[in-house]
């Protein structure tokens, strides 16, 4: 058959699944933090490729929906432009790289620069949802930690960096306690990124395709880094500016320049150095 | 010693495996700072007792009340899991046979044993790490040890490290399982004198089951002789190990006790 | 002194031990045994070894299970019978009215010998540093030599274990002692020593019950000597 006659339904997934998704997504909103399983199904990309953040995404994407996907902070990566593609395709939604603009956007690894503003949806790729699981191996025990709001262990493992390190060490997927109850894991986003959670305008939602589970921060809930009295949460910090565009306080990518160990910082969000650097120069007078 | 009424009050106690029954008809009062050994062979039920009695394993027949902290007698059965666990985080500690279920092999030793206060509350980093460094003190681990894995300890240090784990919330009942089995013979010694001083010490209750009747005289007030699940002889450590009146208990002190 | 209450009154005591291994035959050792003891009283067990006498003073510690009788103990804010007594009961005895001083040692290894003399004190609540001192007279006292307190008498010779294990069955002042052969092979010095020991305690109120096989000791402690044999059908029947 030629593939331009098959049709797919909007969003790729049946509409049974995506009920399913949303009814899971629901659920998760209701209890925020709260890791919901659900019956993750195959999606035309292998698992650990995102399964869990395309499938949230076709189950609440529609046809006025904009999208805008990242990978590291990067809208033209293979995996963002190809989802990109994917959802113009099946759902037949309009796609951007512009923050401000998406109604949707899909991400590994960041979250944008630009604030989040309300009616914008997160939709996070999640390959291990449970935090304790290194901690923990035990599915059964680490559900009934959470059931039971026993978390001394989360702390053990900060312990350990301290004591081993001097400081936390964990950079990135920092384990985050949602509105004074859930711990959560924020998926592999870097702990830089860690405060924009809180008291955040937009729905976040995370899917574990592997895993199986989907959890979500409703808008403005209470989202808080774990750390200790003496050794409290420090988001990475940045000293320099950004070497293309010279913004400061946003996340950079090191980026090596040649063999002999040159290297230049630059933002990982390419939509904001970009446009930052775009009004760089409308700035200077010709 | 002063406080007039029991920590713990057992009556009629049985667990069930499906239809064979672990343990059945167990009877006793504990009282605050009172040791309680339960010996017998293996098999003949005093594992599955501790265990329904930590509330490891339920309790089939019979009721186990306990007095809380706060002085309210409480039936474990009506306990919620979550008023268990906190019994288990905060007023009991359990002492494992093998070092390695009761601790994190790959978790520091001073994570081993703060990790408890963490359960707890605890949120002061150097607070924590301070009273785990003068409990490794107290069952004399080195201090330079702290950060150190179980994994890397001998038998000895790791029961001990076990020990610090469980002692250093200030519990007022522990249970424990053989901690003494599987050890040297001079290690044991050396052990079972830590864990008398330091039952004595900080004035805890604890029951402890062994198939050792030296270790149940070197450290218990009273013993329970346990045989096919039930109590055939309970009473004064040493008058049971002395005047044993049993027949199952005469063959025990006359087939382990030489010398 | 005979309006005074007795400390210990034992009154019809019968001890028997089965001996399952052995078919379940049955082994009487005493029958009907009574006997008062009060303070600042020194009665000793008479007869030959092996006629029950270490069995009497066990089954007035709570060491033996008794069969028929009472032990009825009041001494120390206790008053108990010891014959029915729960263990928690007893233990209360043996830390308020009563000690048992035997010849032999059995003590944890890895404790220092000062600290085993005073432990009895510690535990009753003593000052730590008062009942150090106390323990070091004792033990100079018995001869034990200085050099050895700081050490874990489980390294120590039989005769100064022996010696040991009296200073710390005397250090603590309790209304009354069970005396299991306390002098056995202690040379004559130590045998003064504890003979000084015993009347001092005495003087002080305290009742004794005791075994002496060595005539010279009894006769200097003894009020009394209760012919235990008259007690012992065993021993009766193979006279």
């Amino acid at each position: 058959m030629n593939p331009d006659q098959i049709e797919y339904n909007i969003g790729y997934l049946d509409e049974q699944t995506k009920r399913m998704i949303r009814r899971v997504l629901l659920k998760a909103v209701a209890i925020p933090g709260f890791q919901v399983p659900f019956a993750s199904r195959e999606v035309p990309l292998p698992r650990g490729w995102g399964t869990g953040g395309v499938q949230l995404t076709a189950a609440v994407i529609g046809a006025d929906d904009t999208l805008k996907v990242i990978d590291q902070g990067a809208d033209d990566t293979t995996n963002a432009v190809s989802i990109r593609a994917f959802f113009h395709k099946v759902a037949g939604a309009a796609t951007t790289t512009r923050t401000e603009d998406a109604t949707i956007i899909q991400t590994r690894h960041r979250i944008p620069e630009a604030s989040l503003t309300y009616g914008q949806i997160m939709v996070y790729q999640v390959p291990i949802p449970e935090p304790l699981r290194f901690l923990e191996p035990r599915e059964t025990e680490t559900r009934r930690m959470h059931a039971l709001n026993e978390y001394g262990l989360m702390y053990v493992k900060l312990y350990e960096d301290i004591a081993r390190y001097g400081h936390i060490a964990k950079t990135y997927d920092y384990p985050v306690l949602v509105n004074h109850r859930y711990l959560m894991a924020p998926s592999p986003t870097p702990s830089f990124d860690n405060p924009k959670l809180h008291q955040s305008q937009a729905l976040h939602i995370y899917g574990a395709g592997r895993e199986k589970r989907i959890y979500a921060i409703p808008p403005y809930t209470d989202v808080e880094s774990l750390g200790f009295d003496d050794f409290p949460f420090e988001p990475q910090h940045f000293d320099q500016p950004c070497a293309i565009c010279g913004s400061t306080g946003v996340y950079l990518d090191e980026i090596i320049t040649d063999d002999a160990g040159g290297v230049m910082y630059a933002c990982s969000d390419t939509y904001h150095c970009e446009r930052t650097a775009a009004r760089l120069n409308e700035e200077i007078p010709a | 010693m002063s406080d007039e009424r029991p920590l713990l009050q057992v009556r009629n106690v049985g667990h069930r495996y499906g239809d064979w029954l672990g343990c059945r008809d167990v009877s006793f009062d504990l009282w605050p700072g009172e040791v309680l050994a339960i010996v017998g062979e293996s098999g003949s039920g005093k594992s599955t007792l501790l265990n329904t009695l930590s509330q490891r394993l339920d309790t089939s027949e019979g009721s186990i009340r306990y007095r809380l902290d706060g002085g309210d007698v409480v039936d474990l059965a009506d306990l919620s899991e979550s008023a268990v666990r906190r019994l288990w985080r905060s007023e009991w500690g359990f002492v494992h046979q093998n070092a390695a279920d009761g601790l994190r092999m790959h978790v520091s030793a001073g994570g081993n044993v703060g990790e408890p206060l963490m359960a707890n509350g605890w949120r002061h980093y150097g607070r924590i790490r301070a009273a785990a460094t003068d409990w490794l003190e107290r069952v004399e681990i080195p201090r330079d040890r702290v950060d150190d894995t179980p994994a890397a300890f001998s038998g000895g240090m790791r029961q001990r490290l076990q020990i610090a784990r469980n002692l250093v919330v200030s519990p007022r009942l522990v249970f424990m399982d053989e901690p003494t089995s599987g050890l040297d013979v001079s290690v044991q010694a050396r052990l079972l004198d830590l864990i008398r001083s330091l039952v004595s010490d900080l004035g805890l209750a604890m029951i402890i089951v062994t198939h050792d009747l030296a270790v149940a005289r070197l450290i218990s007030h009273r013993t329970l002789v346990m045989k096919d699940g039930h109590v055939i002889e309970s009473g004064l450590t040493d008058r049971v190990l002395d005047d044993p009146q049993a027949p199952y208990t005469q063959l025990l002190v006359s087939s382990i006790l030489q010398g | 002194m005979t309006t005074n209450q007795p400390i210990l009154a034992v009154s019809d005591l019968d001890k028997t031990f089965t001996m399952h291994l052995q078919g379940g035959q049955g082994l009487a050792v005493i029958r009907g045994l009574s006997f008062d003891l009060h303070a600042s009283e020194c009665v000793v067990l008479g007869g030959a070894s092996g006629s029950g006498k270490s069995s009497i003073l066990k089954m007035v510690y709570g060491n033996y299970a008794v069969d028929r009788g009472k032990v009825l103990l009041r001494a120390g804010g206790i008053d108990i019978d010891i014959a029915t007594a729960d263990p928690r009961e007893i233990l209360a005895a043996r830390r308020h009215a009563m000690g048992y001083v035997s010849q032999f040692l059995r003590c944890v290894p890895r404790v220092p010998a000062l600290e085993v003399v005073a432990e009895p004190l510690i535990e009753r609540g003593a000052d730590p540093m008062d009942a150090e001192e106390r323990a070091a007279s004792l033990l100079s006292r018995l001869g034990i030599p200085e050099r050895l307190w700081g050490l874990p008498p489980a390294t120590f010779s039989g005769g100064e274990q022996q010696r040991v294990n009296i200073a710390r069955g005397f250090i603590a002042d309790l209304p009354m002692l069970l005396l299991d052969e306390p002098t056995a092979s202690l040379d004559a010095r130590n045998r003064r020593v504890v003979v000084e020991l015993i009347a001092e305690k005495i003087e002080a109120g305290t009742a004794m019950l005791g075994i002496f096989h060595d005539a010279e000791v009894r006769e200097a402690v003894a009020d009394r000597v209760i012919p235990v044999e008259d007690f012992t059908p065993m021993v009766r029947a193979m006279a």
